[in-house]
């Protein structure tokens, strides 16, 4: 059955620099400074980036960011716990707006 | 335990069979061609600065990934005659470091012999030590023996956790090589200001890259050290080579030709240029030689036309001979790079 997502899609990502060459360039040189060791380490940084992966659910991302994590030296428990941080964050952001449903209630009621 | 290939009537346990798979693997560049695109080809030796010696495919453990297909159910050990042999060639030449390795080295019987002729030769020996070898009865007195000869530990643990640890090395097999690793400590080996190296070796634990070396290393520091107050010199990173068991798990996992393609478009010439069989000679546990361990469990010894057994070593034509190589040599060029001593750029 067809589907919109196609695992070798992922090796194509490149193919974005076709229509704009200049913003492809820009955004590789970006991307690869953001992941290379800062204050934070290559490991911490594919942490992140794969429960982002989660939280945006780029199935392209969690593949990616999967492998990275063990070539990074990280376990599965580890990568569980960075998809539970995505999780709760995800979670929380729905129940925090409970306090904007909470006040138009408010409002509105007598 | 797991059995071996061999003893499962794999068909994968014949050299040729995994030769096969790994030829028939169109979705990579063949190595070769892609090592004539970057001006590597043919690959040359460099001199042989190491003689690896795998005294046999005889072990105490069945690691899912062993290049060997070594365990408790393999016969094949050097005999007293080719180590010997080996002992005759390193008088021979000038090679100073001599690595020992197997299966589990240290039960050949013929191994403490091997190390003190080496070291009356004034060579520096490693040994490639499973850890839990150190705790067996019949080696009551082996860790001693290591350090009294200045014996190089460099000993396998893939991970400072147990679950990844006995995922790939069998059952119980972490907690016994912690006990190993204090026994180790024990003795001096690791510690600052002691002769006694002691390296251990990381490998992946499925069909992925190894972490940065130094990255990782310090990751391995503070956990071991913080949770069983152990201590190392250096933890070299390992890819897990697309051969013998590891390649049956690839093939069974689904994982082969990702695997393949992965290694392949890491491929980094700088590694290339200085994979470690450009600087080590290997001797099979019959005295074949061979450009190192992983085309040793192919079948693939050195090219002909020159010494192929340790019985006509000729240090002058082997130091310069053309390496074989074959599409399993991505595991090596791949990334950082890798080699029995890790990472190798």
């Amino acid at each position: 059955m067809d589907t919109y997502y196609h695992r070798a899609d992922l090796a194509r990502f490149g193919e974005m620099g076709k229509g704009n060459p200049q913003l492809w360039e820009k955004f590789q040189a970006y991307y690869a400074a953001v992941f290379a060791e800062g204050v934070l380490t290559e490991r911490e940084k594919a942490l992140i980036a794969l429960g982002v992966a989660h939280a945006v659910q780029c199935p392209y991302c969690i593949d990616a960011y999967t492998q990275a994590c063990l070539e990074k030296g990280s376990t599965v428990e580890e990568m569980t716990e960075a998809v539970h941080v995505a999780c709760a964050i995800r979670g929380g952001a729905s129940l925090v707006h409970g306090v904007q449903m909470r006040t138009v209630a408010e409002k509105l009621s007598m | 335990m797991l059995a071996s290939l061999k003893n499962r009537g794999s068909p994968l346990a014949e050299p040729g069979e995994q030769l096969r798979v790994l030829g028939a693997t169109p979705e990579i560049v063949a190595f070769e061609d892609q090592m004539r695109h970057f001006g590597l080809d043919p690959l040359h030796a460099a001199g042989i600065s190491v003689l690896q010696i795998n005294v046999g495919k005889l072990c105490n453990q069945t690691c899912r990934h062993c290049h060997v297909d070594a365990g408790p159910d393999r016969r094949e050990v050097m005999n007293r005659e080719t180590a010997a042999l080996c002992i005759r060639a390193l008088a021979r030449s000038n090679i100073p470091t001599v690595d020992i390795t197997g299966g589990a080295p240290e039960l050949n019987p013929n191994f403490r012999w091997l190390v003190q002729q080496a070291v009356a030769l004034g060579r520096h020996v490693m040994d490639r030590c499973n850890l839990s070898v150190l705790l067996l009865p019949s080696q009551a007195d082996l860790t001693e023996f290591l350090a009294r000869h200045q014996v190089e530990v460099v000993a396998s643990l893939p991970y400072y956790r147990a679950a990844q640890t006995d995922a790939q090395r069998g059952d119980g097999v972490f907690e016994k090589s912690i006990s190993a690793l204090r026994r180790l400590n024990e003795l001096g080996y690791g510690r600052e200001g002691s002769h006694l190296i002691l390296n251990l070796v990381y490998n992946p634990g499925g069909a992925f890259l190894p972490p940065p070396q130094a990255a990782l290393e310090a990751q391995f520091r503070r956990a071991l050290e913080r949770q069983y107050g152990i201590v190392f010199n250096h933890l070299y990173t390992i890819t897990n080579m697309p051969i013998s068991r590891f390649l049956e798990f690839l093939l069974v996992s689904g994982n082969y030709q990702g695997y393949m393609e992965r290694l392949a478009n890491a491929f980094n010439p700088a590694a290339a240029a200085g994979v470690m069989c450009r600087y080590t000679l290997s001797v099979g546990w019959d005295g074949t030689l061979y450009d190192c361990d992983f085309n040793q469990m192919l079948g693939l010894p050195v090219q002909p036309g020159g010494p192929r057994h340790i019985r006509d070593f000729d240090v002058a034509i082997l130091d310069r001979r053309r390496i074989v190589t074959c599409n399993h040599c991505y595991g090596c060029t791949a990334g950082a790079g890798s080699s029995c001593g890790g990472s190798v750029t």
